[in-house]
C-alpha cells in the first residue's frame, strides 16, 4: 500500500519586510496508512508551517505533497487538522461545534447531531452538549476540538500540539484515551509535540526536525510495546530512547 | 432571620430608581420652596400635569417621531450594515469609504437639517434623512470592526476543513460581527430620537420637535420639561429594547458570565 502521506524534497519560505524566512528546507518523509508518527522540533521550527503545508492552506515553493501516493495539489479538506488552539466557535454549542465538518460537507444536520451524539460519551462530553465553549474546562475543549477534528472522517488526522496547554496529569489522561481512540478508529495520525516523552509513548515512529529552517534529523523507530500504559516511562528502552532524541535535538545529555 | 434575596433584576434597578426618586424629590422640594416662578423652574408635579393636560398633542407627536426614527433607523441599518460589508469585501473600498464616512459626522446636523428642509420640504422624508445620516456612522463602524475581528486561525481552519468562501462568512465572519454590531446599534438608537426632534424642529409640521418649537414660543417651560423628559424616555426604551434583543440573539455571548460563575463555584 502507498504511504497515507508523503512528502518528497519539500521547502517553504517567507517574504516579508525585505527578509527571507526560510521554514523547511527539503523535508522527507512518509507516513504508513494507521501508523502514528510523532514530530518533535524546537520551538520556532517550522512545525506548524509543515502541517499548514500538509493540509493545503500553503504551497510548498519546491518538493511535492503526495496523499495516498498521487500528488495532491489541492488538500484542502483532504485531511482533518487540529490546530494548536482548540478554535471551538463560540456561539455553537458543544455539539453543534463537532457537527462542524459533517455540515460543511452537506450531510443534514439531523444525520450530523446524530453521529455526534453516539460519539459524545467516547469523549466524556455527553453532559456538555448543549454547554457554549466558554463554559467548558481547557481539558474538555480539547476533546470537543478532538472530536470535531475526529467528524471530519478522514483516514489522516494532524494534531499539533492538542494537549500543550494542559497541565500534566490531564495531559497523561488524554494521551491514553487518544492512544484508545486510535486504536479504535486507526487513522494515520501526525502529532506536533515539543515534548519527547509525549513523542515517544504515543508514536510508532518520531520524527526529529532541526531548528529553522527545518529538516529531518533523525527517524526513531520507538522500541516500546503496545499498547501503551502509563508507567512505560520507567523502562530502561524508554530512558535510553529518550537520551537519542534529545542528542538529535542537540541537547547535550 | 436573614433577608430574602432579591431577584437580579431588581437588584440592578433599585440605586438608579432610588436616586431618580431623591432628585425629583429635591427638584419639588426646591421648586416649591425657592421662590422661583413656574416659569423659570416648574416642580416635577407640575411638568407630569402638563403632560397629562396636552395628552392628545403629545401621542400624536410621539406617534410622529417614532415613525420618523423606526424608518430612519431601518434605513440606516441598510446602509451601515451594508458599507460595512463593502469596506469588509475589499481594502480599496475601505480605503476610499472610510475618510468619507468621518467627514460626514464632522458636519453639524443642524446645518445640514435646514438644507434638507430646502431640498425635501416639510414632510418625512428630510427627518428620515438627519436620522439615517445620525445613525448610519456608529453602525457601520462597528458592524465593519466586527467582521475584521473575526479570528484569522478559525477562517484559516474552515478553510482546511474545506469551506467555500460563502460557508466561512456565514459560520464565522457574521457571527463575530453580532456583538460589535448591536455595540453601534445601542449607540445609533439613542441618536434617533433626537435626530427625529432635531429635523422636526427645524421644519417640521408635527411630531415632538414642533411640541418643543411651540412650547418654547408659548414660554410654557413646563410643556419643555415635558418634551425632554418623553424623549429621553423614548431613547432609553429603545435602548433597553436593543439590549433585550442582543440578550436574546447572543447567548453565548452572555453565557461567559455564567461560565464565570461556575468557575467561581469550583465546579470542575
Amino acid at each position: 500500500m502507498p504511504p497515507k502521506v508523503e512528502l518528497i524534497g519539500v521547502s517553504k519560505a517567507f517574504h516579508g519586510d525585505g527578509l527571507t524566512l526560510r521554514a523547511l528546507d527539503d523535508v522527507s518523509f512518509a507516513a504508513a496508512p494507521g501508523e502514528f508518527l510523532t514530530i518533535i522540533g524546537p520551538s520556532g521550527s517550522g512545525k506548524s508551517t509543515l502541517f499548514n503545508l500538509i493540509v493545503g492552506l500553503l504551497q510548498p515553493d519546491a518538493g511535492e505533497i503526495r496523499l495516498d501516493g498521487q500528488a495532491a495539489p489541492a488538500r484542502l479538506g483532504r485531511v482533518g487538522y487540529m490546530p494548536q488552539k482548540d478554535l471551538l466557535l463560540p456561539w455553537r454549542s458543544v455539539l453543534d461545534n463537532v457537527t462542524l465538518a459533517p455540515e460543511l460537507r452537506g450531510v443534514t444536520r439531523a444525520a450530523a447531531r446524530e453521529r455526534a451524539r453516539e460519539l459524545l460519551p467516547l469523549f466524556g462530553l455527553e453532559t456538555f452538549a448543549d454547554a457554549y465553549p466558554a463554559a467548558l474546562s481547557g481539558g474538555l475543549r480539547q476533546r470537543a476540538a478532538l472530536l470535531r477534528t475526529l467528524m471530519t472522517e478522514r483516514e489522516v488526522l494532524l494534531l499539533d500540539e492538542p494537549f500543550g496547554a494542559l497541565d500534566a496529569l490531564t495531559r497523561r489522561e488524554l494521551q491514553d484515551w487518544l492512544l484508545t481512540l486510535w486504536t479504535r478508529f486507526r487513522q494515520t495520525i501526525l502529532f506536533i509535540t515539543h515534548d519527547v516523552e509525549e513523542a515517544l509513548y504515543l508514536g510508532d515512529r518520531v520524527l526529529v526536525l532541526s531548528a529553522r529552517p527545518a529538516r529531518v534529523v533523525k527517524t526513531l523507530t520507538v522500541a516500546l510495546p503496545r499498547p501503551r500504559r502509563q508507567g512505560l516511562q520507567a523502562l530502561p528502552e524508554f530512558g535510553r530512547q529518550v537520551a537519542e532524541l534529545l542528542e538529535a535535538l542537540g541537547i547535550a545529555v | 432571620m436573614p433577608a430574602p434575596r432579591l431577584p437580579a433584576w431588581v437588584h440592578a434597578a433599585l440605586p438608579p430608581v432610588v436616586l431618580l426618586g431623591l432628585v425629583l424629590l429635591t427638584w419639588q422640594t426646591v421648586a416649591e420652596n425657592s421662590g422661583l416662578s413656574a416659569f423659570i423652574l416648574p416642580s416635577p408635579v407640575q411638568v407630569a400635569q402638563a403632560a397629562w393636560e396636552t395628552r392628545a398633542a403629545l401621542g400624536e407627536a410621539v406617534t410622529v417621531t417614532l415613525l420618523e426614527t423606526a424608518l430612519g433607523l431601518a434605513a440606516a441599518l441598510a446602509l451601515g450594515v451594508g458599507l460595512a460589508a463593502a469596506m469588509d469585501f475589499s481594502v480599496w473600498l475601505r480605503r476610499a469609504l472610510y475618510p468619507l464616512l468621518v467627514a460626514s459626522q464632522t458636519v453639524q446636523v443642524l446645518a445640514i437639517a435646514p438644507l434638507l428642509i430646502i431640498w425635501f420640504g416639510f414632510g418625512l422624508l428630510p427627518k428620515v434623512l438627519i436620522v439615517v445620516l445620525v445613525c448610519f456612522f456608529p453602525l457601520a463602524v462597528s458592524t465593519a470592526d466586527g467582521l475584521a475581528s473575526a479570528d484569522p486561525d478559525l477562517v484559516a481552519l474552515l478553510r482546511a476543513m474545506g469551506a467555500t468562501r460563502g460557508q466561512i462568512w456565514r459560520l464565522v465572519r457574521l457571527p463575530a460581527a453580532l456583538p460589535g454590531f448591536f455595540s453601534g446599534l445601542r449607540v445609533a438608537v439613542t441618536y434617533s430620537v433626537v435626530g427625529a426632534t432635531i429635523g422636526e424642529w427645524v421644519g417640521g409640521t408635527a411630531g415632538l420637535g414642533l411640541y418643543l418649537l411651540r412650547s418654547k414660543n408659548a414660554l410654557a417651560t413646563d410643556q419643555v420639561f415635558v418634551a425632554i423628559v418623553i424623549t429621553s424616555a423614548l431613547s432609553i426604551a429603545l435602548f433597553l429594547l436593543v439590549g433585550l434583543i442582543e440578550r436574546t440573539a447572543l447567548p453565548w455571548y452572555y453565557s461567559r458570565q455564567r461560565a464565570r460563575q461556575w468557575e467561581e463555584s469550583g465546579i470542575y
